[in-house]
């Protein structure tokens, strides 16, 4: 079984239906009846809503429902919720307004949901919309996010003074000031990191429906948790109690963050599907999906390194306005907290750390997690100052980070996290090779001799993923468990289901997964099932997000599994009449050691339901097991990437030459889909450094809310990638495995950001480096290297 | 309303229409193909593109009323019976997928790039071609992988049956 079992690269199961066009995401979904809805969005940042007249789009033809907020309030449906509570520096728990999901007196970012019309058709429900006509005192917009929190700006929130969630910090502040106090040399960098919106490819989409004779609702939803969309909808928000509600989440079309989070539009349909009575769809068209899908990143940091005479790292203080939107999305108060400070030890051993982190409310779409939510962020602080520290003392950046690595584990840092296993240097040394840097300084004056600026530089990232063990997360906030759950349902011909908590929405889980049943229970792949993402089949589960379903899922199946074997050996045993221990099982076979007497795991499965064989008292029928794992830690996912592009002087544009990413990821179950989440991973991280960029002008209008004018990393703009791993097994999971679905976007950003102000031989740029934006640069190089 | 007839995955098929109506609309809804996607309003994304009278088109970008006679073909379309077409063929031996939701589009524009600059089609024309397409998943390496494999064995499939 090992063609086909843990660490082959098996092709992927779900593949078939998707490249024949037979996948099923939420719009091919159609359910009889149904009806249409359209959210009326408010057209200005910041207003007083004086007034709703719904009249004339109620009587135009076809519609069947218009509700405003006081119609969600008057069924006492509740707010959209944060499930982190994050406390101020001085105890105080974060200050946050409400969040409902269709607006009440207030209006506080441009495509805000105001009202909901619903009709037969889509374009009876548009026409509809464009008739209810809403009376607003518009109020000046706070789009700046270095200037929300200054006296004077509008108030975004009553409960919120100065605009500002919450001030939290971690880490030791009088030993980092202590350590700065003596540093031989600082190192200090203003850091942009630009908001990003996040853009899966299929735009979110729910149908809600309403069974009168079960009283039961069902809500199709675009979600990469739709257990923790059940439990929000039920619990928090007040649909109906879990057991009245059904939420499936089928084929997702990407995620990367954006559809963890429970929004108004699913809420609205599914309780909007009893009121008329009938099934009620809504599919964002891409102009909804970047004005009101949560976007990512968004933080203005000053940071500062201090060195001592022997370029040894002392201490790293950091503080950071981070951009929360107009409301806390689900996660949003964690991303730029404790998703984020506690990496800013980065892979080096740096004795004192402190952070500041103000959470700001602006007149903007609120931000959330987006790939790698407050780890890019983080690397980008750590790999920047490093590269510039190293530059600044004369130091070859790579032996700089070398001398700094963390060398022997496990190891704690000042900032919450223990990092169980590594070896930096192993993946910087391959990384090195592999790009042939010894070479850079021969291609460099070849480039420069062509009139190009030539540029190499590193990221030596660190993540922390696997989300996350339930105490640990509990104890900073959290309101739910990370844990996950699995359960195995052996049919009686040996035929595998896997019931898993965790999504797949481009995973590639129903491959992977069943390569861990393949390697546990020697069961072909083919005959194994992975069910998941509908609450009526897997009980419960927590999702994909944070690069936890290999660690977490997959961990969980192993345990069940485990279980499994338990279970046969003993049916197995009473079947050939040995001893229960003295049956071994290998390679799909339960043996009786010291006999030639073995049965296959179909021979067992078919006994375990029979149950001609075994006393009842002793061994219950059927062969059925679930597991609900809790991780000890985080996984620490790390490695090394290097960019090496080159710049035409002449347009500023800049090109990737090659890039090198040595990553480890513990042991590997498909490499070739770990492969697929690096690339796809760096693709979004180049996005980031050097086209993406979301841009409110003053009165808080998204100028960048389409195609046409927000960059989206196309084919032609990204180079192939040479990628390759050095991997030590996590000590932290039954399988070794460490999360990879974040790694890319988490490295890139710093690595190109490193490479392009290496060609320019100063700091002064800020992501995204576009053509513009390099040009410029290029006109304040010192005059010689220009020239050069 | 008006009346059009044409021919989607070789079957004939006719329906009365609104004028205003899209192609891509009028697959999904219509003739309930719903392998064709819709991920932008702009023209974009490329994840509607079909093949209409032998070349790619956005599907978003095309009325139904003016396809009335024409040959439609989707990704329904693309496999004969359960032989797959080696371009899909390619998507899924390279990994070229990951959710899936660009790929019809990708596979269709795919094909259509091979068709017209032929099967020794090389990386930086690939990436130029597929400027209309985006993935947000793959960051397109194994996509150009594949349709580098896809458009070899495209020509071959046209020798063998030659
Ligand atoms: S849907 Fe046709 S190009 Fe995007
Ligand atoms: S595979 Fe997801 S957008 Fe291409």
């Amino acid at each position: 079984m090992t063609d086909q079992g843990i660490g082959a690269s098996v092709k992927r199961k779900e593949d078939l239906r998707f490249i024949t066009g037979k996948g099923q995401y939420v719009d091919d979904i159609n359910r009889h009846g149904q009806t249409y809805a359209v959210f009326v969005r408010s057209p200005v940042a910041h207003a007083t809503i004086k007034s709703i007249d719904t009249a004339a789009a109620m009587d135009a033809p076809g519609v069947v429902g218009v509700f405003t907020g006081a119609d969600l309030a008057a069924d006492k449906i509740g707010g959209l919720i944060c499930g982190w509570m994050i406390h101020s520096k001085d105890g105080t728990p974060m200050k946050a307004g409400a969040h409902p999901a269709l607006a009440v007196g207030k209006v506080r970012y441009v495509g805000d949901h105001v009202a909901v019309v619903i009709a037969d058709t889509l374009d009876q429900a548009k026409d509809a919309a464009a008739l209810v006509d809403v009376d607003y005192d518009v109020h000046d917009a706070v789009v700046d996010l270095g200037k929300s929190q200054a006296a004077g700006q509008p108030q975004i929130h009553d409960e919120a003074p100065n605009n500002t969630v919450y001030q939290w910090h971690l880490g030791d502040k009088d030993a980092t000031d202590a350590a700065f106090a003596k540093a031989a040399h600082v190192t200090k960098l203003d850091i942009v990191n630009n908001r990003l919106i996040p853009n899966a490819m299929e735009p979110r989409a729910a149908i809600g429906d309403y069974d009168t004779g079960q009283e039961q609702f069902t809500l199709y939803t675009t979600s990469q948790n739709p257990h923790v969309a059940r439990l929000v909808l039920s619990a928090f928000i007040g649909i109906a109690p879990e057991h009245k509600l059904r939420v499936i989440a089928p084929d997702v079309g990407g995620g990367f963050g954006s559809k963890i989070f429970i929004y108004a539009e699913e809420t609205v349909c599914v309780w909007a599907a009893k009121k008329v009575g009938r099934p009620v769809k809504w599919t964002a068209d891409r102009g909804e999906a970047f004005l009101a899908d949560a976007h990512g990143r968004d933080h203005l940091t000053t940071a500062e390194l201090a060195l001592d005479a022997g370029g040894n790292v002392l201490a790293l203080r950091a503080k950071t306005k981070a951009n929360l939107g107009a409301y806390l999305s689900t996660f949003a108060s964690s991303v730029p907290t404790y998703l984020y400070a506690p990496l800013l030890s980065g892979q080096y051993m740096i004795p004192a750390i402190y952070c500041e982190v103000d959470g700001v409310y602006t007149t903007t779409a609120p931000v959330d997690a987006y790939r790698g939510a407050g780890r890019p962020e983080a690397t980008y602080v750590v790999e920047r100052l490093i590269e510039v520290a190293a530059r600044e003392t004369g130091r070859d950046p790579a032996e700089f980070r070398r001398q700094n690595f963390i060398k022997s584990f496990p190891y704690q840092t000042p900032v919450i996290m223990a990092y169980d296993v590594g070896d930096y240097a192993a993946c910087l040394d391959k990384a090195l090779a592999m790009a042939d840097y010894k070479g850079f300084g021969e291609r460099k004056a070849a480039s420069a001799k062509a009139g190009k600026l030539r540029g190499l530089g590193f990221s030596a990232y660190i993540e922390a993923c696997g989300i996350a063990p339930s105490r640990a997360v509990g104890s900073l906030g959290a309101g739910v468990g990370l844990w996950e759950s699995a359960e195995i349902r052996v049919n009686p011909v040996g035929t595998i289901e896997v019931l898993t908590g965790s999504h797949s929405h481009g995973q590639g889980h129903e491959t992977t997964f069943a390569q861990v049943i393949a390697s546990k229970l020697g069961v072909p792949i083919d005959q194994v099932s992975i069910v998941h993402g509908d609450t009526d089949k897997v009980q419960m589960g927590m999702g994909t997000y944070g690069s936890r379903s290999g660690a977490v899922g997959a961990s969980a199946i192993v345990k069940a599994a485990e279980k499994i074997v338990i279970k046969g050996k003993r049916v197995a045993a009473a079947c050939m009449e040995v001893p229960e221990d003295s049956v071994d099982f290998e390679n799909g076979e339960f043996l009786g050691r010291g006999t030639n007497k073995k049965m296959t795991f179909g021979e067992v499965a078919l006994q375990a339901y029979v149950a001609h064989k075994f006393d009842p008292e002793l061994i219950e029928p059927g062969l059925k097991e679930g597991s609900f794992y809790d991780p000890k830690n985080f996984t620490f996912p790390s490695g090394v990437h290097i960019a090496e592009i080159e710049i035409d002087a002449e347009t500023g544009k800049t090109r990737i030459d090659r890039w090198t990413a040595v990553d480890d990821f513990g042991i590997l179950i498909n490499p070739m889909i770990v492969e697929g989440q690096i690339h796809g991973g760096i693709a979004q991280g180049i996005g980031q450094a050097l086209l993406e960029h979301t841009v409110y002008d003053e009165n808080g209008q998204l100028v960048t809310g389409s195609y046409m004018d927000y960059a989206m990393p196309r084919a032609d703009d990204l180079p192939s990638y040479n990628v390759a791993m050095s991997n030590t097994p996590c000590p932290s999971n039954p399988l070794g495995v460490k999360g990879c679905g974040e790694a890319g976007a988490i490295a890139a950003p710093a690595a190109l950001m490193n490479a392009i102000t290496n060609a320019l031989g100063h700091e002064d740029i800020t992501m995204p480096a576009t053509p513009q934006a390099v040009w410029r640069a290029i006109q304040k190089m010192p005059r010689k290297m220009a020239a050069e | 309303m008006i009346k059009i007839s044409l021919t989607a995955n070789g079957r004939k098929v006719t329906a009365d229409i609104d004028p205003r109506t899209l192609l891509v609309d009028f697959l999904r809804t219509n003739l309930r193909l719903t392998g064709t996607h819709v991920g932008c309003d702009t023209s974009q994304c490329g994840a509607c593109t079909v093949h209409l009278n032998g070349r790619s088109v956005k599907a978003c970008a095309v009325l139904a009323a003016s396809c009335d006679g024409a040959e439609v073909v989707t990704i329904e379309g693309l496999a004969k019976g359960d032989k797959l077409h080696p371009m899909q063929e390619a998507f899924r031996e390279h990994h070229a997928l990951q959710c899936g939701f660009c790929t019809p589009g990708m596979i269709m524009a795919a094909v259509d790039i091979v068709n017209r600059k032929g099967a020794g089609v090389d990386e930086k024309t690939i990436r130029e071609e597929l400027e209309g397409n985006i993935c947000r998943c793959t960051g397109y390496h194994n996509i150009v992988r594949a349709v580098e494999t896809g458009a070899a064995a495209m020509a071959g499939a046209k020798i063998a049956a030659e």
